[in-house]
């Protein structure tokens, strides 16, 4: 198999989905310029123009009810947006709507309307430009949400998300952007509601999506080292979220540690661990711990950002905690966007 | 105000964010997204000449200049710039979230048109306090696409508020061209007096044009009689963000950017003063002298200041009231 970037797999992915249907158009602000959306979009627009690649005005309130229209008529539209931040202003649409249409309306169609959004991270993005917002798409019934950590899921993902019949949300860390991995050349499709065990392990289980998949594999490398075994899950999906992948791994490990970049609070972490408690409620032989930003908004002051964003690190921490090992030092692990430099 | 005055500040803004792109690509210490508005310059210092301390100006991601014009400490943005406690937003807000309330610098932000609906809110505020206050809220060409905007509009003309709209229109959204965004033979002052707001549209690169139609607007709001909208044509001449040139990178074309920094509203100015005034070249190079080494200051002293505690992260989330503290 070849291997790819995770912009690259999204870029091909994008490529051979609107080859295959031509009801796809691809839509977002610059789209069609030379920088193409962290490489994404460029392809695209070089092979089907304007016609199909589409630069929008400023309006994400307006163009993702635009979307659900279109997509009543038989249109298929990609949205891309270059911070899932701005997509808080198409929210009313897609939740009012598009999340509900099937069902609003008697369950006579869906309207799939997929939008992709960049979460920004590191060099400052601060407060409005750096948020994950899986926990809250993740809410709402009607919507599909999955979080691509691989360039392999990353292309098919969006193949899946392209192909259905349901308003699909695709959170795509930009730290992942320039990753490599290998990527199947054919538009094969990755089911949403299907997590992976990306490490399998005995000791404890650390459940993560998108970027901190990576940063629990690190982890559980350096935990390796010291004699315990983590078993990494990814969900790659948070709606539908793989209950019975978690729950396996929980039982088999008795313990459990969940690692994401939205906030503790009512987030994608209580749900896993709700999941667990409510399911295998005997498996676990110690408490839950969570990883995630501190709940305060993310600041851009940078040894602020180092302490806000959770890494490797802070993951190996947890586990040894949840094991009840005591301390020791945790060596500095550089996190997955560590060489990142602005001036974006 | 005389046009030495704004000439003055012009120079003083486009010597501080000249000295800015330099440090920040060069030491990569500053570590927050900088949206430069080299070559706007005359927007921003054309507008607060015409506002006094108590009235309360908001901007967008691109609000250095605004902020600098309407006398907000030139030290506290630079130590916010290197993410340092002594910075206007404590170093939490970074680049795009400028603040000083007693210079009268409301707020700026990051997400397209939100200061417009907010400087609105300030000027309700002001209608129902009887206060002889004016808000202004400086924006792209880019954010008038956004619905608030519209609805901001709306609300203001309705309740005949005391806010200046002022857009500037520097042609580009990111890299997309106003052609590619908004329909042929419209404008966006137009849309404004389809709200029955008056509204000017004036070559936002003649300070003195900007001025004068700035005075205008202001005295219309505080007289009562409500909202005004002032379109300022311009041109940026540095990347969307960061210090770098677009047409070094292939965004945009080298004649259409040198055709407009021909028409550099710092040049413009000094060349319709030279007549009365000869020395003016002269006066520029001491101002520039003058504004480096203030800058240059503002840079040590920012590298010399503290970093936030990390200790102290969540301080600031919520204030003091209202929970239990058991
Ligand atoms: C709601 C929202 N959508 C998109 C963006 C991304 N964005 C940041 S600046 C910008 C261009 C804005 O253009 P304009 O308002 O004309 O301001 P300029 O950059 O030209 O000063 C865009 C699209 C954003 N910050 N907020
Ligand atoms: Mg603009």
């Amino acid at each position: 198999m070849r291997s790819l970037t995770y912009s690259q797999a999204i870029s091909e992915a994008t490529v051979q989905c609107m080859e295959a249907d031509p009801a796809i158009v691809l839509a977002g602000q610059s789209v069609d310029d030379y920088k193409g959306v962290y490489g994404t979009t460029g392809e695209a627009f070089a092979r089907f123009g304007s016609a199909r690649v589409i630069d929008i005005p400023n309006g994400e309130n307006a163009f993702a009810g635009i979307a659900i229209g279109a997509a009543t008529i038989g249109l298929r539209p990609l949205l891309v947006h270059t911070r899932d931040d701005f997509m808080f202003l198409a929210m009313d649409a897609l939740i009012n709507l598009a999340a509900k249409w099937r069902y609003m309306y008697g369950g006579k169609r869906g309207v799939p309307v997929v939008s992709r959004g960049v979460v920004g991270r590191g060099w400052g993005q601060g407060a409005t430009h750096s948020q994950s917002l899986q926990s809250l798409f993740g809410h709402f019934p009607g919507l599909h949400v999955a979080t691509p950590a691989s360039p392999a899921d990353a292309k098919g993902l969006l193949v899946t998300a392209l192909q259905g019949d349901t308003p699909v949300v695709l959170l795509e860390n930009r730290g992942l952007y320039d990753l490599r991995g290998e990527v199947p050349s054919e538009p094969v499709a990755v089911p949403f509601g299907k997590g992976r065990v990306v490490r399998a392990g005995d000791d404890v289980t650390i459940v993560a999506a998108s970027l901190m998949v990576h940063e629990a594999e690190r982890a559980a490398g350096v935990l390796a080292a010291r004699g315990i075994s983590a078993e990494v899950v990814d969900v790659r999906s948070i709606r539908p979220l793989d209950d019975a992948l978690i729950c396996a791994s929980v039982a088999k490990t008795g313990h459990l540690v969940v690692a994401d970049t939205s906030w503790a609070r009512y987030g994608f972490t209580a749900e896993v661990a709700a999941v667990v408690a409510e399911n295998v409620p005997g498996a676990l032989k110690a408490p839950v711990r969570r990883v995630t930003p501190p709940d305060c908004p993310a600041p851009v002051s940078w040894p602020l950002e180092n302490a806000f964003n959770p890494g490797a690190e802070t993951v190996v921490r947890a586990c040894l905690e949840v094991l009840g090992v005591a301390g020791g030092a945790v060596p500095r692990i550089r996190n997955v966007m560590a060489g990142f430099a602005g001036p974006y | 105000m005389e046009t030495r005055q704004l000439l003055r500040s012009m120079v003083r803004i486009r010597c501080i964010e000249e000295e800015i792109a330099d440090v920040y690509r060069d030491e990569q210490q500053m570590r927050t997204p900088v949206h430069l508005s080299i070559g706007q310059e005359a927007v921003a210092v054309g507008v607060c000449a015409a506002l006094r301390t108590e009235d309360v100006v908001y901007s967008g991601h691109r609000c250095h200049a605004h902020y600098l014009a309407k006398g907000g400490g030139l030290g506290a943005m630079v130590a916010e710039l290197y993410g340092r406690e002594t910075g206007c937003a404590a170093g939490r807000g970074g680049s795009v979230h400028l603040v000083d309330e007693a210079a009268g610098f409301g707020a700026s932000s990051a997400i397209l048109g939100e200061m417009i609906s907010v400087a609105t809110g300030a000027a309700w505020a002001f209608a129902r306090q009887e206060a002889p206050r004016v808000a202004v809220t400086f924006f792209g060409d880019g954010a008038s696409e956004e619905g608030v905007f519209h609805e901001s509009l709306n609300f203001a003309a309705l309740h005949r508020l005391p806010v200046v709209y002022v857009c500037e229109n520097n042609q580009y959204s990111l890299s997309s061209p106003l052609a590619a965004r908004q329909p042929p033979g419209t404008s966006i002052s137009g849309r404004a007096r389809g709200y029955g707001i008056p509204a000017a549209r004036v070559d936002g690169n003649d300070v003195a044009a900007v001025h004068a139609a700035a005075v205008t607007a202001v005295e219309h709001c505080r007289s009562g009689t409500g909202p005004y909208f002032l379109e300022l044509d311009t041109y940026r001449w540095r990347e969307h963000v960061g210090p770098g040139w677009d047409h070094e990178c292939g965004a945009r074309r080298p004649d259409e950017v040198l055709s407009w920094t021909k028409r550099c509203p710092i040049r413009r100015a000094a060349d319709a003063l030279r007549g009365a005034d000869p020395d003016v070249d002269e006066w520029i190079t001491a101002w520039e002298r003058e504004f480096r080494a203030e800058t240059h200051a503002a840079i040590a002293a920012a590298e010399a200041a503290p970093f936030p505690r990390v200790e102290d992260l969540l301080v600031g989330t919520y204030g003091d009231r209202g929970t239990h503290a058991g």
